[in-house]
């Protein structure tokens, strides 16, 4: 069924009695060319574009819970390309170019809004960082602005500007960057894999691979064992679990990233608003409450909960760049588990098993990557080969020197 | 979460710092004939388990000690609570 205003009108007068379920329950069969083990936004556009875009549609979707129950219904519903690094910068920016398309292309509206990403620049070196980083930006063809104090002032004149500490010196300005609406991204592609024949299971776990001679042939589940001629696992947050029981250990450690909303507010933030000098990112949702959050926890968890003093650090980061919050009350909190890898980048990849493949490692920067990540992961278990924009993303990059380090820390999850 | 100190009690978590699973006091011999192998593993690779993990915690805003604390990453529950001192020592290395 297509969506339309046209559809609107007439189920409207006629007792919305035509519309169907948005995507079926099907039961697995005992085999298909490709399953894809994770129904979150990942999987679920991976499925989509392997459909759409390259024509395999004997594929199942395994969701150990329901559709969009991990971090795709847990982010902060951020997009933006403003990576330096050109082993990330060319995909993240395919990504935005996905991004802008998308709610025609899967005829479902997920709500995308480019209403902006500025980052904050603190000292005369950081904004030359930023000179630095968009001028990155603008080779792999994104939009970048760099912006001096005047203007980081029109655009958000509630700011700190002459703070004692951390005076506000620039911005680097991404207008094409906004916010999704997180849970229609996962609907949307379900409904289009859907409706291009794909399988989607839900509450059906993978409790492990059928792997004889370094040859992946299927899967054991829950509601059985499906044979595959490719097994693609895309379950970040849980990956270094999944693969144990393919016997591999990952460059990951799972961490805990806590994010906020306050009580519905007027129309204040104008977009994206990072802090330069903590970790504190704002935005604000349609219903009007302060979308925002800061660091991970610091420490290996799979809880999906944090603790207190990463709460207090992120409200004070807020406090510090924008102290007329101070009256805003928290009104929800949660946590979700990321893969934070060795140096803060993904992996998209085959592994050294035949047929086993794997896509994780989005740190807290996966929900931005959901188009792309589906579409070159989708291109590489169509094709075998990497898609162009991901052909550093792999897991055997750290053995050979080549780490994609963003933020040029080393080997320390806890600090991406 | 309570880290339980050896030596100072029980401390609230926000005063230490956390480095990572213990297995990096296990520290490779760099003159073995698969050292680049095995610093690859030793860098890079965890196990990153769901349940008990043993890491090493840093006493940075108390006595500078370094911990190995043994947690469960499902629950957040402390076990066990030793000093790497002790642990190094126990694996037959110097500290």
């Amino acid at each position: 069924m297509r969506y339309s205003a046209f559809r609107i009108l007439k189920e409207g007068l006629t007792g919305n009695r035509g519309w169907t379920p948005v995507w079926r329950e099907p039961e697995p069969k005992p085999a298909y060319d490709i399953v894809i083990v994770g129904g979150g936004g990942h999987g679920l556009s991976t499925a989509y574009y392997l459909a759409k875009e390259f024509g395999v549609t004997n594929v199942a979707v395994l969701e150990k819970g329901w559709l969009g129950s991990g971090n795709i219904g847990r982010n902060t519903t951020i997009i933006r390309s403003n990576y330096m690094l050109p082993g990330n910068e060319p995909f993240y920016e395919f990504s935005m170019k996905l991004w802008e398309g998308l709610e025609q292309d899967f005829n479902y509206n997920a709500m995308v809004s480019q209403r902006g990403i500025l980052n904050l620049a603190h000292s005369d070196p950081q904004r030359d960082g930023y000179a630095r980083r968009g001028n990155a930006m603008r080779m792999a063809g994104a939009d970048a602005v760099l912006l001096d104090a005047d203007g980081v002032r029109k655009l958000c004149p509630f700011l700190d500007f002459d703070n004692a500490r951390f005076p506000i010196r620039a911005g680097l300005w991404q207008p094409r960057g906004g916010t999704v609406r997180h849970d229609a991204v996962a609907w949307g592609y379900a409904r289009g894999a859907d409706s291009r024949g794909i399988d989607i299971i839900q509450n059906c776990e993978v409790t492990g691979f059928q792997i004889k001679d370094g040859v992946c042939s299927g899967v054991e589940t829950s509601r059985g064992t499906i044979a595959a001629k490719k097994v693609a696992v895309c379950v970040a947050g849980s990956s270094s679990h999944v693969m144990a029981k393919a016997g591999m250990r990952l460059p990951i450690e799972s961490h805990v990233l806590q994010a906020f909303v306050s009580e519905g507010l007027k129309p204040v933030i104008p977009g994206v608003v990072t802090f330069g000098a903590g970790h504190f990112y704002v935005s604000q949702s349609d219903k009007g409450g302060l979308v925002f959050g800061g660091d991970i926890d610091g420490y290996n968890t799979y809880a999906q909960r944090g603790n207190l003093p990463v709460v207090e650090d992120v409200c004070e980061g807020g406090m510090a760049l924008m102290p007329m919050i101070g009256r805003a009350r928290l009104l929800r909190m949660w946590g979700g588990i990321m893969d934070m890898s060795m140096d803060g980048s993904p992996f998209i990849d085959k592994t050294h098993i035949d047929g086993l493949y794997f896509n994780g490692g989005w740190c807290y920067g996966g929900f931005k990557a959901t188009p792309a990540s589906g579409f070159c992961y989708a291109h590489l278990l169509a094709r075998d080969e990497p898609h162009p924009t991901a052909t550093e993303m792999r897991l055997d990059r750290f053995s050979r020197g080549r780490p994609i380090d963003e933020k040029g820390m080393g080997a320390q999850p806890n600090l991406h | 979460m309570i880290i339980d100190h050896p030596l100072l009690g029980p401390r609230d978590a926000a005063e230490f710092y956390v480095l990572g699973d213990a297995s990096l006091i296990e520290r490779p011999d760099w003159q073995d004939d698969n050292a680049a192998a095995a610093f690859d593993s030793y860098m890079h690779l965890r196990d990153n388990p769901a349940g008990e993990h043993r890491e090493l915690w840093f006493h940075e805003q108390g006595d500078r000690s370094w911990l190995v604390v043994t947690r469960n990453t499902l629950t957040h529950e402390v076990v066990k609570v030793e000093l790497a001192r002790d642990v190094a020592l126990a694996l037959g290395r110097s500290t």
